[in-house]
């Protein structure tokens, strides 16, 4: 299985994230999210860590939750995440983040995301396999 | 819903008001631009016009296409005292994201041989793309200074004159801006951003003027044929993207608890006379004064570099507008003048001549506005009309509007063949990302000159100058 894609949007970038648990769908649309800003996204290696959560009212408006307090967090401590460890309560989630200093980053760099929509927004399970999706905002 | 619509004019067209709609919604375009809309934009016009207290009708721009919750390219007015209502849709995410146009003394042939210095100057000197921090650090208090004051703020602190707030829309300051409205965690995003121009479809772009239409205005605006300008595209930053995350969640419960049914999650609202209205209006008031703050410091910078290079030249600002807002504004409905809260998402403020909120040299030809095509094509300079207040509420385009999705512009061009082929037709391109640069390929827009011709002919605004690209600055 794929861990994620981005899929096409008029004007922004969809990012769709694959998992055999919703945990790991949600983690891998936010490695979907940071492959805009840094394109070797998988190749990265995280070298300072995060324990952070968010909540929403159902889970689909957690997945932009979720997305939207990494891209806070990202800007606060100018990091690229790359590496995330979801839990998922109801409508809470926890996890432990890794990423690497933008200072630190030598290849290519792609556009910043400004934010995670409610556009495309879908949570949901497929055969045997979750999938995470929205539009972010570039 | 596209089978709906009714032709008023070879330039207009109008979905009737049916089922819970309770204004009609009028779409300005030619036929063409017509028949390329994608279905969401008259699903989302729909929606809007559904609204508590709209009042006339849901307006569509010539380059409206799928936004959130509003089209982009959507204008609504709303009146307070018949239940209208503030939605973060109709403001959207990036508040008061704006183009401000510089206009110069320099005719652009005396500019041409310097162009490439003076690029890796700009390159340099402004902050751009992915992480970039501006100069400016801020503490809360600081920050906060910013949120109220906007513009006025940054040539308190000396970027810029005070000359200049007259030439930006509230005077460079938008009052009824509460910082307590805003939250700690946007401010934390917003300390470092000040003065830096993002990435995205924003850009910083050295033009020229190839041809003038209408030349009593083009003189009011100081533009004359081959005469330099400098256009600069950006907005809020963070802050602005965080005050609409935010209240996503805070209007979302209010439309609920005020029963207001919401047909998409981004449409959420609230009574403009509740509380979660009316502090949703002081802080978006916040992040139109942090937008307006960003481009009179990044246009102070851009003047000094200028100045580096060209030490007797003249840059004076011609205006700066915003695109996403709602603002406070007076209209006559059917005879009588109310006072209305307008939103434009996407869409470029364009009052016609005689308001007073014109700066007086400008009162007598009407608003500037600017729409930008891409790095490879033309842009447009134009002014407000009467028509355009009695159609959209002063209000215009905003720019070409994407033909391509960036996936699918990423796998048509390499942004190094992009900025090659720029090259190639005399444009130098600094961009921050390849990537950034392929999204942002010239074929990956509409046609401008199309969309600006349908606002023209509309009525919307009228044609003032076309402008041509020397140089572009891309996040």
């Amino acid at each position: 299985m794929k861990k994620f894609e981005l899929f096409e949007h008029g004007a922004d970038i969809g990012v769709r994230g694959f998992g055999k648990t919703m945990n790991q769908a949600f983690e891998n649309a936010a490695l979907a999210m940071f492959s805009i800003e840094v394109l070797d996204i998988e190749d990265l290696v995280a070298t300072c860590f995060w324990q952070l959560s968010c909540e929403s009212y159902d889970q689909e408006a957690l997945l932009t939750a979720w997305l939207n307090t990494l891209i806070s967090y990202a800007d606060l401590y100018r990091v690229v995440f790359c590496s995330f460890d979801v839990t998922i309560a109801d409508c809470t989630l926890t996890a432990r983040v890794g990423g690497v200093p933008l200072n630190e980053l030598h290849g290519e760099k792609g556009v910043e995301v400004k934010g995670a929509t409610f556009t495309e927004l879908y949570v949901s399970q497929r055969d045997d396999a979750w999938i995470a999706q929205c539009v972010v905002d570039v | 819903m596209k089978d709906e619509l009714v032709q008023i004019s070879e330039w207009q067209w109008e979905m009737p008001k049916h089922g819970p709609m309770r204004v009609p919604a009028w779409l300005f375009a030619d036929r063409g631009l017509l028949l390329n809309m994608d279905a969401k934009v008259f699903e989302q016009l729909h929606n809007v016009a559904c609204l508590p207290g709209i009042v006339r009708a849901a307006v569509a721009m010539p380059d409206a296409h799928w936004g959130y919750g509003f089209p982009i390219g959507g204008v609504a007015a709303f009146d307070a005292e018949t239940g209208g209502i503030i939605s973060v849709g109709g403001v959207g995410y990036d508040i008061s994201c704006g183009v401000r146009c510089i206009t110069t003394d320099l005719a652009r042939q005396e500019i041409t041989k310097w162009l490439p210095m003076l690029m890796e100057d700009l390159f340099s000197t402004i902050p751009a793309g992915v992480g970039s921090e501006g100069k400016i650090r801020l503490t809360p208090e600081k920050l906060d200074e910013v949120l109220v004051g906007g513009a006025r703020w940054a040539v308190e602190k000396g970027y810029g004159s005070w000359d200049d707030l007259e030439r930006i829309e509230e005077h460079g300051c938008m009052p009824n801006a509460d910082p307590s409205c805003v939250s700690a965690l946007a401010k934390d995003r917003q300390y470092r951003q000040v003065g830096t121009l993002g990435s995205g479809n924003h850009y910083l772009e050295i033009q020229y003027v190839d041809e003038i239409y209408c030349e009593e205005t083009a003189n009011a605006f100081g533009l004359t044929k081959d005469c330099v300008v400098i256009s600069i595209h950006c907005g809020s930053r963070a802050l602005g993207h965080q005050i609409g995350t935010d209240y996503i969640q805070i209007l979302g419960k209010a439309a609920k608890k005020y029963g207001i049914p919401i047909r998409e999650r981004e449409l959420v609202c609230a009574p403009i006379l509740s509380p979660e209205g009316e502090r949703y209006f002081k802080a978006m008031a916040c992040g139109v004064n942090c937008a307006l703050a960003n481009r009179q410091v990044l246009g102070h910078l851009v003047k000094a570099v200028f100045l580096r290079h060209f030490p007797s030249a003249s840059l004076n600002l011609i205006y700066d507008v915003s695109h996403n807002t709602c603002k406070v504004e007076t209209h006559e409905v059917n005879g009588v003048q109310k006072r209305l809260y307008v939103h434009r998402k996407g869409a470029t403020r364009a009052l016609a001549p005689g308001r007073p909120e014109l700066p007086e040299e400008y009162r007598a030809v009407g608003q500037p506005v600017f729409i930008g095509g891409t790095m490879g094509t033309c842009s447009y300079i134009l002014v407000g009309t009467t028509k355009g207040e009695e159609l959209a509420w002063g209000s215009a385009c905003h720019g070409a509007g994407r033909a391509m999705s960036r996936n699918a512009a990423l796998k048509r061009w390499k942004g190094r063949d992009v900025v090659a082929s720029l090259a190639s037709k005399g444009i130098i391109v600094k961009a921050v990302s390849w990537q950034g640069a392929a999204e942002e390929a010239p074929g990956a827009y509409k046609d401008v000159t199309a969309v600006v011709n349908a606002a023209h002919n509309a009525g919307l605004v009228k044609k003032v100058a076309k402008v041509l690209p020397m140089a572009c600055l891309k996040g």
